[in-house]
């Protein structure tokens, strides 16, 4: 990643992966359930500490998520933590049907997402996810910024009843929440900083992306509103409404398909109660070959492009 | 994982007369309750009417008083198109009243087209798309057996739908992880709806197909009320998922529904249906 090296940088898998351990300490229902992703979902000390309870069911997510359902009408707490393309398309109607529509209590933890399988291709992204997932009756769907968000999600998630989906990202990235209590607050954004001109709305990998955009606006004499919108649904919508009377545009900024996705779900609201000029930024397309700053830079997801893409509102 | 209270949670049948007696009211109920609505899938209903005759009547420990009571016994019914003779034999058993059956796919029904457990009492995951029932068996089965709990998990599957994959994955974990505490009935009428599921995608030999995936297996007709009862109760000594390939025939019990395709989804007249009656009534009587 592109980040100034002087700036620490922190990773939301182990913070999951902790936080999953401390619950599990605490409340015996809960248990994991993998495909064989047991490395690159972080579970190794999950295993270790609780073998019993980790329950993997191989290279088989179909499967992975019927048992998560089962698991949860036995009276169990099942995380189920698998690389998000994988989860949320290979099970989508397992998803639909055994989780969603059966209101199971069962915790879908999208590890991986977005395009940070970088040279491994499309088929690895999982940028779609966001989309499939929304289209989903009221499925609450929560993309955390950072460690400390990630955190607080994953103990709400066990507390709430009912499904969620956790969209884990892979690469470390700063802390934008740093010292904010609470870190996060479902269906809540946070306001990062204050600013009358454009309104910036990202979430997870991108709202870092945001703060440093808005650092070029501002010597650039724009004041940029960043707002960190963990929670796609249910969205904000009072933080939206504002952003669209106050502001004179709004740039949404994620690292999955607009259509669908964050950008979609603010554009769909503004459109039926307070209309505003935007600019929807994400992966606009299957990705050419290339490592994850690469494809950031070809999908303008970085802070030049944000800051281009608000100007550019801005101009017209 | 707390122990409830037990209260009325025996099966009511205590012989196979009274299974069969049972089965014939899911039959006559499930008949009503498609003509009534206008639809249904009478051909699967009967088909797999007397393993739910035999669980409901003489297997399951339920609690219609209490169905969320944590150590019952699961039933899934993986192919819930089926739900008439399901939404019968919970009827009949105390889960809701027989009247409610007349609503049956009717507007804001509890008793959908395809069973919802958020609204239905007794349902335990919903079903309809083909190929879900068994991973989440497999799931409650897993549940069963890491809390040490008594309760015993079973679920129907049609046998068109163990084309579906998922089928497969789960047949794969169960036997992995060993779960004698579940119960897996194919209810193979050899039928799906287009048409015969040999010439379609075939299944056969398909006891072989489970046995070599690490189950327990057996065949028998899935219209004898004591042999399915003695499959359910054989001992499960051998540490193995058990499967039991129930053979069965599409429409049972009305000869001109018996064995043809049609009837999956086609919705008796009054005609067929007084007829049909009095066809299931004289077999019995």
């Amino acid at each position: 990643m592109s980040a100034a090296p002087e700036i620490a940088m922190h990773d939301c898998r182990k913070a999951f992966a902790q936080t999953l351990i401390e619950l599990a300490r605490a409340d015996e229902r809960i248990v994991a359930v993998c495909n064989d992703s047991v490395g690159s979902s972080n579970l190794g000390g999950f295993r270790e500490e609780f073998p019993e309870r980790l329950i993997n069911v191989g290279i088989a997510e179909q499967n992975m998520v019927g048992v998560a359902a089962g698991l949860a009408n036995a009276g169990y707490l099942p995380f189920v933590s698998a690389a998000s393309p994988f989860l949320t398309g290979r099970a989508t109607e397992q998803i639909k049907a055994d989780i969603v529509y059966s209101g199971a209590n069962v915790k879908l933890c999208g590890q991986s997402p977005g395009v940070s399988y970088g040279e491994l291709g499309p088929t690895h992204h999982s940028i779609e996810d966001i989309a499939w997932m929304r289209a989903l009756d009221d499925l609450p769907i929560v993309v955390p910024a950072d460690p400390e968000q990630t955190v607080e999600a994953v103990r709400w998630a066990a507390e709430v009843e009912g499904p969620v989906f956790l969209r884990i990202g892979r690469y470390k990235v700063p802390s934008v929440s740093e010292g904010q209590v609470p870190a996060f607050r479902p269906g809540r954004a946070e306001q990062l900083t204050d600013g009358d001109d454009v309104t910036l709305v990202a979430n997870g990998t991108m709202v870092t992306v945001a703060l440093q955009a808005a650092g070029q606006l501002e010597a650039s004499g724009i004041r940029a509103r960043v707002l960190n919108m963990a929670t796609v649904h249910p969205l904000d919508h009072e933080s939206l409404l504002r952003a669209a009377r106050e502001t004179r545009g709004i740039v949404t900024v994620e690292e999955s398909v607009p259509r669908g996705g964050l950008g979609g779900a603010a554009a769909e609201f503004l459109a039926e109660n307070q209309p505003a000029r935007m600019r929807l930024l994400g992966t606009h397309e299957f990705a050419v070959t290339g490592d994850v700053e690469y494809l950031f830079d070809r999908f303008d997801l970085t802070p030049g492009g944000v800051a281009d893409a608000a100007r550019n509102l801005l101009a017209t | 994982m707390s122990a409830g209270t037990i209260t009325s949670t025996q099966p009511p049948c205590t012989t196979s007369a009274d299974v069969r007696d049972l089965a014939l009211r899911i039959r006559l109920g499930a008949l009503d309750t498609i003509a009534t609505a206008g639809l249904g899938h009478v051909g699967g209903d009967f088909s797999v009417t007397d393993i739910l005759a035999v669980l409901y009547g003489g297997v399951l420990r339920v609690d219609p008083a209490d169905p969320a009571w944590p150590d019952r016994d699961r039933f899934v019914m993986s192919k819930g198109h089926a739900a008439a003779s399901l939404y019968t034999a919970l009827a009949l058993r105390g889960f809701f009243p027989e009247s409610e059956l007349a609503t049956f796919a009717g507007p804001d029904s509890r008793l959908g087209g395809h069973p919802n457990r958020r609204k239905t009492p007794g349902i335990e995951t919903n079903t309809g798309p083909l190929g879900h029932g068994l991973p989440v068996a497999v799931g409650m089965a897993t549940g069963a057996q890491l809390a040490g709990a008594g309760w015993q998990t079973y679920v129907v599957v049609g046998d068109g739908e163990i084309q579906e994959g998922s089928n497969w994955e789960a047949l794969m974990y169960a036997a992995h992880r060993g779960l004698s505490n579940l119960t897996l009935f194919v209810d193979r009428n050899r039928l799906q709806q287009g048409a015969g599921t040999e010439e379609t995608n075939a299944l056969d030999p398909l006891d072989e197909k489970i046995r070599a995936f690490g189950w327990e297996t057996s065949v028998v007709d899935g219209h004898d009320i004591e042999a399915l009862w003695a499959a359910i109760r054989a001992p499960r000594d051998h540490g193995r998922p058990v499967a039991i390939v129930a053979d069965t025939v599409k429409g049972k019990g009305v000869s001109f529904m018996e064995n043809l395709a049609a009837w999956h989804h086609k919705v008796p007249s009054a005609e067929q249906v007084e007829l049909a009656r009095a066809e299931l009534m004289g077999a019995r009587a």
